[in-house]
């Protein structure tokens, strides 16, 4: 075995660090932009694509707010309005929201647990170009006046082929394919990575809350999706195929589509919120300087919400004539969420109490999350009682209380996160200043927006209407909630200013600007490609605030691309692996795949012709090499 | 205040049984949930400010955590349990009262509705429009013709969705008289914005009254302009799709145009009955309402003259 | 890429014009009985109109909705025939171009066909022109409807039992406002 290099007390510093870079780096130029499988570029160009879509849709809001700020309004018309409304929800639900929490966690995941890749690398690379492809197909088709137009949620009959001819559906459908091939794939990436890469030590009691609640998001994804999958692939059945399965003159079933799609729908809503709590508590730590109060209730609260998920889809449907005594179950499970979401409010309340909290942009955010994802709680236990929702249901009160949950319970600790994360990121620190005004525009306006769309919503405006007739006493209200509309345009300016201009400067930030106890503060700022010269070795919660330097395993090898692999739940060492390299064969597969998807919206034909390149794509992609299989540790 | 939460559309108005049923329920949950959300905020302001001293201690914020945590327990309990009651109460109420029965079929993007009566006779049908006597249940059948709808009149109850190839039923029991307006409320399609009902809930005899002029067959023109209205009307595109009962139209796709100048407003919802509108409206269906099914005709000025005077002496 | 390449080729096919263009002198005009089979060279002259409803979708599926509210069925029979010529094969008596039907709807045929003129407007005309070309797969596969969603004679299961329940219930039918 001597003449294999491995990392330990004969290659050690700048010798090391080169020939870790050497094994490590992508080709220079366009050719290693193309094949690259490192995690930390594909999670940085999910993040920018994602962070592009939320621009983009929100766009799309600020052009509904033009024109419901009056009555009458005949700004845009009513076709395009329903393109617009349809194409906001679709690109923030399944190409903004779901997308960058997995976007995030890619880049961030692999350095928290302290191993040098993601599992599978290709697939990453594979799923971030399906994800591209399927964002583009919709938006190109937006652009080109064939964007969908019967609401993201594509309720039966309406988007079947009778009440929508034309493609602008099937495009739509086919879309939701590509973000369920991307969302699976990544999912089972980060769950291998987090069951199988930690680092030794770092059982499954010590992991960070973050990696926790990615991997009840991950899980969750996996049983999820396939439920949309179904529904949107005998959506397109009908209109392309000619089958039955949602006509109900044929006995079909219209309400079939609704409890498949809010099947996924409402999970989805936790998939987006989840791991914004793991930010959350990542922050809180990091910003009061002491270990999140009561860890194992945070973690049984993730694992809860996770389970209780599942149960509350029919609350979407009450107003559909099920059977009354079906309805209570939903009603008691959609109350039951509230209880886990109670703790985890409790505790980083208590850790901030306990600690000694600094109020950095990062925890500014934290607590506008909590100012207003509570209200969003809130009101989401008033819409669980029947009686209430039965009034509330698809009125501005509803839609006042989903902003609350998603940008309150999701953009806000995003916004937190990424300004956390921004050093790791870049190098670069975010300018408190700046950050600071963009905060206050985002908080105040979002709040002076949305809060008076509850009392509008009372006042029986109904949603997804492109206009609405004066002297209904929603002129004020509307008003108010488009001009302030426009703060939060602003404090999005703000935040694309600061990063801009941080972009501009040197990096300085080194390793741990923050003083934060994660494993992933232990490597470069930003990562080298090896992201670790050793792999650390973990004895607590928080390892970077232990005392003395951080202890690492050596052993490895230098020359090849070789991982860790640790048992499931001790974390203690068990084989090394191979880590694949670079290659371009997931961007032709994805390239294939994607023609296979577009034309089958045209010819059923693109199956069959299509499935040759996609079978040659994976064939050469998956060719068997033959490099040993990954051989037991050496301690 | 309250003539501003009084809307026709306000779901605060609280003129029907399951609207003040709705009223108390969301005062009782809107103080609960209001009592938690203060106790949050107390304690973030607290921690905010008091992190200069260390007061905390963790047995302490454990034992909170038990307390709160029975709290949100107890108060969820409480809600529900209030839930369930309210719900299941406003069945009740209605039991064993023989109710008015009434037929509302949705279409896109108008409300078909049908009175039923003793005999076919008896039957009113009438479109766009609700009459309701106070105090009387009404039971309301729900049905669609082509996508989903959802049944809406927030003054008086919640939501009903109305699905194609199912029935569902709704019971309205109004207890003030008024004016009020509803509208659908689940997206159907490109004038979902324009799916306005009109409700008067009046008195029984000014119900009656109203029920007996619409079971009239229509007025004979009587004017010369009107008359060559009713010739339009009856022989051309017209009466492919609209029902006239009392002449040769009795077409089944459009709305029933029998008493149409009785109703408040035309085409669901977008304009008021007046003449103007009326004019507006048939001279360019397509204008306010673009995508509905009633096709532009492009009338010659006399016979658009002629056609609104016909109409509009529909009473 | 490919789905800017695909797109671009249809960007009116989906729009949903309402009003149309007011009637001109196309579908009053001679009747164009050139053509009488599928296939055959097109009319020299043709109506700028015929392609542009020809080629849109929602102009399809209007024509499909007018089909069956105009009870076209009742002689048609889904396109198959029946008291009438089937419209589903390449045989056509009156010719088989978008003009040739409009004219044929304008101005009725011999032998049971009404005239539709005045009844129908031209927009109407030419939207279920465009369908009835449809039936026999005329157009360009990207506008043509997936199928037909006509009811058939069973009604839903639901609806039945539902109806059993609400006539079992208690009180006459007509209630206390009689």
């Amino acid at each position: 075995m001597s003449d294999v290099a491995r990392d330990g007390e004969a290659l050690q510093g700048a010798e090391l660090e080169a020939r870790l870079h050497r094994t490590w780096s992508r080709a220079p130029g366009l050719w290693g932009w193309l094949t690259t499988v490192d995690h930390k570029d594909i999670g940085r160009r999910y993040i920018y694509t994602a962070m592009t879509l939320l621009i983009l849709g929100g766009a799309l809001a600020a052009a509904m707010r033009l024109q419901l700020a009056t009555p009458e309004s005949g700004l845009i018309s009513a076709a395009r309005y329903n393109q617009i409304f349809t194409m906001h929800g679709t690109t923030m639900m399944f190409l903004f929201a779901v997308p960058v929490m997995e976007a995030v966690a890619i880049y961030i995941i692999p350095l928290m647990v302290g191993t040098r890749n993601i599992a599978f690398p290709r697939l990453n690379a594979f799923s971030y170009w399906t994800y591209l492809f399927g964002a583009l197909l919709l938006w190109v088709a937006f652009a080109l006046n064939v964007g969908p137009d019967a609401g993201w949620f594509m309720y039966v009959p309406l988007s079947g082929p009778e009440f929508t001819p034309g493609k602008r559906t099937d495009i739509w459908a086919q879309m939701i394919t590509f973000t369920e091939v991307a969302a699976i794939a990544v999912a089972v990436e980060l769950i291998v990575t987090i069951l199988k890469f930690r680092a030794p030590g770092m059982t499954i009691a010590r992991m960070p809350l973050y990696v926790w609640s990615i991997l009840v998001t991950s899980i969750m994804v996996v049983l999820s999706l396939p439920a949309v999958a179904l529904a949107s692939g005998m959506l397109l059945a009908d209109r392309l195929i000619g089958t039955q399965f949602y006509n109900p003159f044929e006995h079909g079933d219209a309400l079939l589509w609704q409890h498949l799609f809010w099947f996924f729908a409402h999970p989805e809503v936790y998939i987006i919120f989840l791991p914004a709590m793991g930010f959350v508590s990542q922050i809180v730590e990091t910003f009061t300087q002491r270990p999140v109060f009561a860890y194992a209730a945070l973690v049984l609260a993730t694992v809860a919400i996770g389970l209780l998920s599942f149960g509350v889809w029919v609350h979407h449907m009450f107003a559909t004539g099920l059977p009354r005594l079906g309805y209570d179950f939903y009603t008691a499970a959609s109350m039951a969420v509230a209880v886990p979401s109670a703790i985890q409010i409790f505790c980083w309340i208590a850790t901030m109490w306990l600690g000694r909290p600094r109020f950095a942009v990062p925890l500014l955010y934290v607590v506008a999350f909590i100012v207003t994802f509570v209200i969003g709680g809130l009101t989401g236990v008033m819409v669980a009682s029947v009686p209430l929702d039965l009034q509330l249901h698809d009125s501005y009160f509803v839609v006042a209380h989903l902003h609350y949950v998603l940008i309150g319970g999701g953009v806000f600790p995003l916004l937190g996160a990424l300004t956390y994360w921004f050093p790791k990121l870049t190098g670069r620190l975010l300018s408190e200043g700046l950050g600071k005004a963009a905060f206050w525009c985002v908080f105040l306006g979002f709040n002076a927006a949305f809060f008076p769309m509850h009392i509008t919503g009372m006042l029986g405006m109904p949603r997804r209407v492109y206009t609405y007739p004066t002297g209904m006493g929603w002129d004020a209200l509307n008003m108010m909630s488009s001009l302030m509309t426009g703060v939060i345009v602003i404090g999005g300016i703000l935040f694309v200013t600061n990063v801009v201009l941080a972009l501009r400067r040197p990096p300085d930030a080194g390793p741990n600007p923050w003083n934060a106890p994660g494993l992933e503060w232990a490597a470069d700022s930003p990562p080298a490609p090896y992201n670790f010269e050793h792999i650390p070795v973990v004895s607590s919660h928080t390892p970077l605030w232990e005392e003395g330097p951080l202890n690492v395993m050596t052993g490895l090898r230098v020359d090849d691309r070789e991982q860790v692999v640790t048992t499931a739940i001790e974390a203690q060492p068990d084989i090394r692996y191979p880590s694949p390299e670079p290659t371009l064969w997931p961007l032709l597969s994805a390239v294939a795949l994607a023609a296979l998807f577009i034309g089958s919206i045209f010819t059923p034909w693109a199956v069959v012709i299509g499935a040759v390149p996609l079978a040659v794509g994976f064939t050469v992609w998956f060719w068997p090499k033959n490099a040993p299989d990954g051989e037991p540790v050496i301690e | 205040m309250s003539a501003w939460l009084n809307g026709i559309q306000s779901a605060t108005s609280g003129a029907g049984l399951h609207d003040q049923q709705f009223n108390g329920l969301f005062l009782l949950f809107l103080g609960i949930t209001g009592f938690f959300y203060l106790i949050v905020i107390v304690a973030l302001i607290a921690a905010i400010i008091l992190r200069r001293r260390r007061t905390g201690s963790e047995p302490l914020a454990r034992a909170a955590l038990f307390g709160w945590v029975g709290a949100v327990v107890v108060g969820l309990a409480v809600l529900s349990a209030a839930s369930f009651l309210v719900d299941r109460r406003v069945d009740a109420a209605t039991m064993g009262r023989p109710p008015l029965k009434i037929e509302l079929v949705a279409n896109q993007w108008w409300w078909d509705v049908r009175y039923h009566g003793a005999s076919p006779s008896d039957e009113v049908h009438t479109a766009n429009e609700l009459h309701l006597p106070v105090g009387v249940p009404a039971l309301v059948t729900l049905k669609s013709n082509d996508v989903i709808h959802s049944f809406w009149v927030p003054p008086l109850a919640g939501k009903q969705d109305l699905v194609p190839g199912r029935t569902n039923d709704i019971l309205l029991l109004p207890r003030r008289t008024g004016l009020f307006r509803g509208q659908c409320a689940e997206f159907c399609g490109t004038q979902h914005a324009r799916m306005a009902l009109d409700v008067t809930v009046e008195s029984l005899p000014d119900f009656r009254r109203w029920q007996r002029a619409q079971r009239a067959p229509a007025f004979a023109p009587r004017t010369a302009l009107a008359q060559g209205g009713y010739a339009y009307v009856t022989q051309r595109e017209c009466a492919n799709c609209h029902n006239i009962t009392g002449t040769p139209a009795s077409g089944r796709f459009g709305p029933d145009l029998t008493h149409l100048a009785s109703r408040r407003s035309i085409g669901a919802g977008t304009y008021p009955m007046t003449r103007g509108h009326l004019y507006a409206w048939v001279a360019d269906p397509q204008g306010a309402k673009p995508g509905n099914n009633m096709p532009y005709i492009g009338f010659e000025a006399q016979d658009l003259h002629a056609v609104v005077a016909y109409l509009q002496s529909l009473k | 890429m490919i789905a800017s390449l695909v797109s671009l080729s249809a960007c009116d096919r989906e729009e949903r014009e309402s009003r149309g263009r007011p009637l001109a002198e196309a579908a009053a005009g001679g009747p164009l009985v050139s053509t009488l089979r599928a296939g055959e060279p097109p009319h020299p002259r043709p109506d700028p109109r015929a392609a542009e409803y020809e080629n849109n979708a929602y102009a399809v599926s209007q024509g499909q909705k007018l089909f069956q509210a105009m009870n076209c069925s009742g002689c048609h029979a889904h396109g198959g025939g029946g008291m009438g010529p089937a419209l589903m094969d390449d045989q056509w008596r009156y010719g088989g171009n978008m003009e040739q039907i409009v004219a044929t709807l304008d101005q009725g045929r011999p032998n049971g066909m009404l005239s539709w003129r005045g009844r129908l407007t031209a927009q109407q005309m030419w939207q279920l022109a465009a369908y009835v070309r449809s039936l026999s797969a005329q157009q360009r596969q990207d506008v043509l409807p997936g199928r037909a969603d006509e009811p058939s004679n069973t009604e839903p299961q639901t609806l039945r039992s539902r109806e059993e329940m609400h006539s079992s219930s208690p009180a006459g039918v007509q209630g206390t406002a009689q």
